[in-house]
C-alpha cells in the first residue's frame, strides 16, 4: 500500500512522473515548465530528473507549442503540452481545432495525434483578466478531441496517466482553484476508466451534475441541503466529451430532477447539451425541466466581483429549490 | 539617414553557404541598391539555357541525370495541365496549379533523401511526384473523394495542409522529434510568399532557431498570394527574414532546377549534420491562377506573364539539353509520348474514380469509435437505408 495525503497539484506531478517513467516517448512542453517547474509547480522537479530534451521550456508562443507538438506526435512521441492559463489557449486554437483534432481522420488513421493539452481552468483565485476562463465548450464542440476535467487529487493522479496513454488527443482541464486541496492517494489502487462519470454522493430528490472546480461546490450545496431535509445526489461528470450518460440517466430516472452547475457561462455551455440529452432520454421521468447554474453571459469580471459571478453554494441551492417547486 | 553598417558576423559558423550570401544591410526592394526586378539570386542555368558558374555552388550531372530531370519537369507539367483541364470539365471541384513552379519543386524534391520528411502546402504536386506518389491520389483530393489518399508515413510526404503556414510548425516539431530519436534525416517545409506573414510561420522560425532543429524552410516566392503581390507581404527580400531569427537565408532562381537542387541539397546536408535550419527563397512565378476559382486577369497584366514566359523552367532545361547535344529529338518525342500516356491514364482514372462510401465519414474521428458516435452512425445507416426502400417502392 502506498498511500499519502497529497494536494491535487502534487498528484498531477506524481502522475506525470509516472507517465514519463513508463514511456520514453512522453515529452512535456510548455512555458516555464522546465527550470521553474511551472507557475503552479505542477511539473516541479521533472526536468532535473528527465532532462531538457524531455521536459522542454518552449518559446512564448502557444500556437508554436501546439504546432510543434503536432509534428512530434506525427513522429511517434506523446507530447503533454501545458497551456499556462485557460485564457492563453486561444492563439493555439487554430492548431488544436484544425490540426490536432483532424489529422487522425484526415490521414485515415495513419497519423497518431496522441497529444494531451493540460489547461488549468476556472476562477476564484483573484486573478486579472484571462486567468479564470472556462473554455471547455469550445473544445467539446470539436469532433476529434476528447475533453476531461479532474476534480480531486485521486482523479488527477490517475486521469493524467490515462490521458497520456490514450491514443486520441485530449484536452485535460485542471481546476486551478483546487490545486491545493488534499486527499489520500493510494498509488497502487486500480483506477476507473478515464471517460466515466461517477456518483460522488447518493441522494433521492434531485440529481446535481458538476465537473472540475464545481464538484466541491456541488458537494457543499448537497450537505447544506441535507440540513433542510433535501436529498441531493451529486455526480462528477469527469469526462466532458464524450459524456458518460449512463450513470447520469440512471440517476435522473430515479430522482426526476436535474440541476447542472459549471463556471462557464450557461448559454451554450455543457449544461445546455446535458439538458438536451437528458430531456430527450428521460422526458417522461422528469418532474421538472433540467436547470442550469453557470456564469453570466458577460466577460469574466474583475476579481473583486468574481464571487458574484461564479456559481456558489447559494446559487446551486436556489436552483435546487426552483426544481423542487415544479 | 544613417549609413549602412559594415557587414557583421551573423554568427552562422561555419556558414555553409559561402561569404557571398550573408544577408546584410537593409535595402528595401525597389531601391537602386536592390531593384525589385533584379534580385540577386543563385543561378546555374540561365533562362536561355546556358550553364553558368557560381562561386559557392556547383552541380555535376551526367546527360542521363539531366535527361531524367527534364522528364520529371515535363511530366509534372503535363499532370498539372491535365488536372486543370479535368477541373474545367467538371471532374474536379478545384485544382491548384503549379504551372511555372516545376523547377522549384523538382529541384527541391530530388534533393530529398529517404530519411527526410517533406511538409507540403496544397500545391506541391511536383514534390509528391518525387516521393513516388501517384498523381491520381492528389486528383482524388481535388475531386472531393478524400483529404489525400497517400500514406504520409510510408511516403515521407505529409498530407496537404490547407491552413496557410500551419505545416511549418509541424515540420519543426517533426525535426525536433528526429533530434530526440536518433533520426538521420531532415525536414523540408514548403510554403509560399504569402505564408511568411502568418504567425505560425514566424513561430516556426523561432522554434527552429532556438532548438537548432534539422529543418529546411523552402519558400516558393511565386510573387502572389492569390491577388496580393509580394509587396503586400514584405518590405525586404524574403531571404533576409531569416537572419532576424538567427539562421542563414538564401535566394535561388526558382526556375533553375540545377540551382534549386544544388542549394537544397546543401541546406538539407547542413540540417542533417546538426548545423540547424536554413531558409531558401526560391524566386519563381505562378504562371497559372491561385486555383481554378481564381481570375488573375483582375489583378495582373498579361505583359508580366509574357516576361516570365521567357524564364520558363522547363524550356530552359530543354534549350540546354539541345544546345549541349545531351538530348536529341527522339528523346523529346519519347517524353511527349510518355506524357500523353500519363495524361490518358489520369483522365481514365479520374472518370472511373469511385465515390467514397458515406458511412466512412464516421471512421477515424478517434482511434476507436466512441459509443455515442457509433450510435449516430447506426442511425445514419438506417436513415440512408430508408431512401433505398422508398426508391424500390416507387
Amino acid at each position: 500500500m502506498s498511500t499519502s495525503s497529497v494536494t491535487l497539484g502534487k498528484a498531477l506531478n506524481m502522475g506525470l512522473r509516472r507517465a514519463m517513467e513508463d514511456d520514453p516517448k512522453v515529452l512535456l512542453m510548455g512555458e516555464d515548465i522546465g527550470k521553474l517547474g511551472g507557475v503552479f509547480r505542477i511539473t516541479d522537479g521533472l526536468q532535473k530528473d528527465f532532462g531538457e530534451d524531455r521536459v522542454i521550456d518552449t518559446p512564448l508562443a502557444e500556437s508554436g507549442i501546439l504546432g510543434t507538438a503536432v509534428g512530434l506526435a506525427m513522429r511517434g512521441f506523446r507530447p503533454v503540452v501545458e497551456i499556462q492559463f485557460d485564457g492563453f489557449v486561444y492563439p493555439a486554437y487554430d492548431q488544436i481545432v484544425c490540426q490536432v483534432a483532424k489529422l487522425h481522420a484526415r490521414s485515415r488513421g495513419r497519423l497518431p495525434m496522441s497529444i494531451v493539452i493540460r489547461i488549468p481552468f476556472g476562477g476564484g483565485i483573484g486573478a486579472v483578466e484571462h486567468h479564470s476562463e472556462s473554455p471547455e465548450a469550445y473544445f467539446a464542440h470539436t469532433a476529434g478531441l476528447k475533453v476531461v476535467a479532474c476534480s480531486n487529487p485521486v482523479d488527477a493522479y490517475w486521469m493524467i496517466q490515462q490521458a497520456i496513454a490514450a491514443p486520441d488527443p485530449i484536452v485535460f482541464f485542471e481546476p486551478k482553484r483546487r490545486y491545493w486541496e488534499k486527499a489520500e492517494l493510494d498509488t497502487e489502487a486500480t483506477p476507473e476508466p478515464l471517460f466515466a462519470s461517477r456518483r460522488v454522493r447518493e441522494g433521492s430528490d434531485v440529481t446535481l451534475l458538476a465537473y472540475g472546480p464545481m464538484v466541491k461546490t456541488a458537494l457543499q450545496a448537497a450537505s447544506a441541503a441535507e440540513e433542510e431535509r433535501i436529498s441531493v445526489e451529486v455526480l462528477d461528470l469527469r469526462s466532458v466529451s464524450p459524456l458518460d450518460m449512463g450513470p447520469v440517466l440512471d440517476s435522473v430516472r430515479r430522482t426526476g430532477r436535474c440541476v447542472v452547475v459549471h463556471e462557464a457561462p450557461a448559454n451554450l455551455g455543457l449544461g445546455a447539451e446535458l439538458s438536451a440529452r437528458i430531456t430527450e432520454a428521460c422526458f417522461y421521468e422528469l418532474e421538472a425541466p433540467v436547470l442550469r447554474v453557470g456564469g453570466y453571459d458577460t466577460p469574466y469580471p474583475p476579481s473583486k466581483l468574481e464571487e458574484d459571478y461564479l456559481p456558489d453554494l447559494d446559487r446551486v441551492l436556489e436552483a435546487v429549490d426552483r426544481s423542487l417547486a415544479y | 539617414m544613417s549609413e549602412v553598417a559594415e557587414p557583421v558576423d551573423q554568427g552562422f559558423e561555419p556558414n555553409p553557404f559561402g561569404p557571398h550570401h550573408d544577408p546584410i544591410g537593409s535595402d528595401p526592394i525597389g531601391t537602386d541598391e536592390n531593384p525589385i526586378d533584379q534580385p540577386e539570386l543563385i543561378q546555374l542555368l540561365t533562362p536561355e539555357g546556358e550553364r553558368v558558374q557560381h562561386p559557392d555552388y556547383s552541380i555535376d550531372l551526367s546527360a542521363e541525370e539531366l535527361q531524367a530531370l527534364y522528364r520529371h519537369l515535363a511530366l509534372v507539367r503535363r499532370v498539372d495541365v491535365e488536372a486543370t483541364a479535368l477541373q474545367r470539365q467538371g471532374e474536379l471541384g478545384i485544382w491548384a496549379s503549379l504551372l511555372g513552379q516545376e523547377a522549384a519543386q523538382i529541384g527541391a524534391g530530388r534533393a530529398l533523401q529517404p530519411d527526410d520528411m517533406a511538409f507540403p502546402t496544397y500545391r506541391e504536386h511536383g514534390v509528391a511526384w518525387c516521393r513516388g506518389i501517384d498523381p491520381l491520389s492528389i486528383i482524388g483530393l481535388f475531386r472531393g473523394c478524400d483529404s489525400g489518399a497517400w500514406d504520409p508515413v510510408e511516403t515521407k510526404f505529409n498530407l496537404y495542409t490547407i491552413v496557410i503556414g500551419a505545416q511549418t510548425l509541424h515540420a519543426v516539431g517533426y525535426a525536433m522529434g528526429m533530434q530526440r530519436d536518433g533520426g538521420q534525416g531532415a525536414c523540408l517545409a514548403f510554403f509560399g510568399d504569402g505564408a511568411t506573414s502568418q504567425g505560425d510561420v514566424n513561430e516556426a522560425f523561432v522554434f527552429a532557431a532556438v532548438f537548432d532543429a534539422p529543418v529546411v524552410f523552402f519558400c516558393q516566392n511565386n510573387q502572389y498570394a492569390i491577388s496580393e503581390p509580394i509587396e503586400k507581404q514584405t518590405r525586404i527580400p524574403l531571404y533576409r527574414r531569416s537572419s532576424g531569427f538567427g539562421f542563414p537565408g538564401i535566394r535561388v532562381d526558382g526556375n533553375d532546377v540545377l540551382a534549386v537542387l544544388a542549394v537544397t541539397r546543401r541546406a538539407l546536408e547542413a540540417a542533417r549534420s546538426g548545423q540547424g535550419p536554413t531558409f531558401i527563397e526560391a524566386y519563381t512565378y505562378r504562371m497559372g491562377a491561385h486555383t481554378t476559382s481564381d481570375d488573375p486577369s483582375r489583378y495582373r497584366l498579361a505583359s508580366e506573364m509574357e516576361a516570365w514566359k521567357l524564364k520558363d523552367p522547363v524550356e530552359r532545361l530543354k534549350a540546354y539539353l539541345v544546345r549541349s547535344g545531351q538530348a536529341d529529338a527522339d528523346f523529346f518525342e519519347a517524353i511527349g509520348a510518355e506524357a500523353d500516356e500519363l495524361a490518358a491514364r489520369l483522365r481514365k482514372g479520374t472518370l472511373e474514380m469511385p465515390d467514397p462510401d458515406p458511412v466512412s465519414m464516421f471512421d477515424n474521428t478517434y482511434a476507436e469509435i466512441t459509443q455515442e458516435l457509433a450510435e449516430q452512425r447506426d442511425t445514419f445507416v438506417a436513415y440512408q437505408a430508408g431512401f433505398t426502400e422508398e426508391a424500390s417502392h416507387a
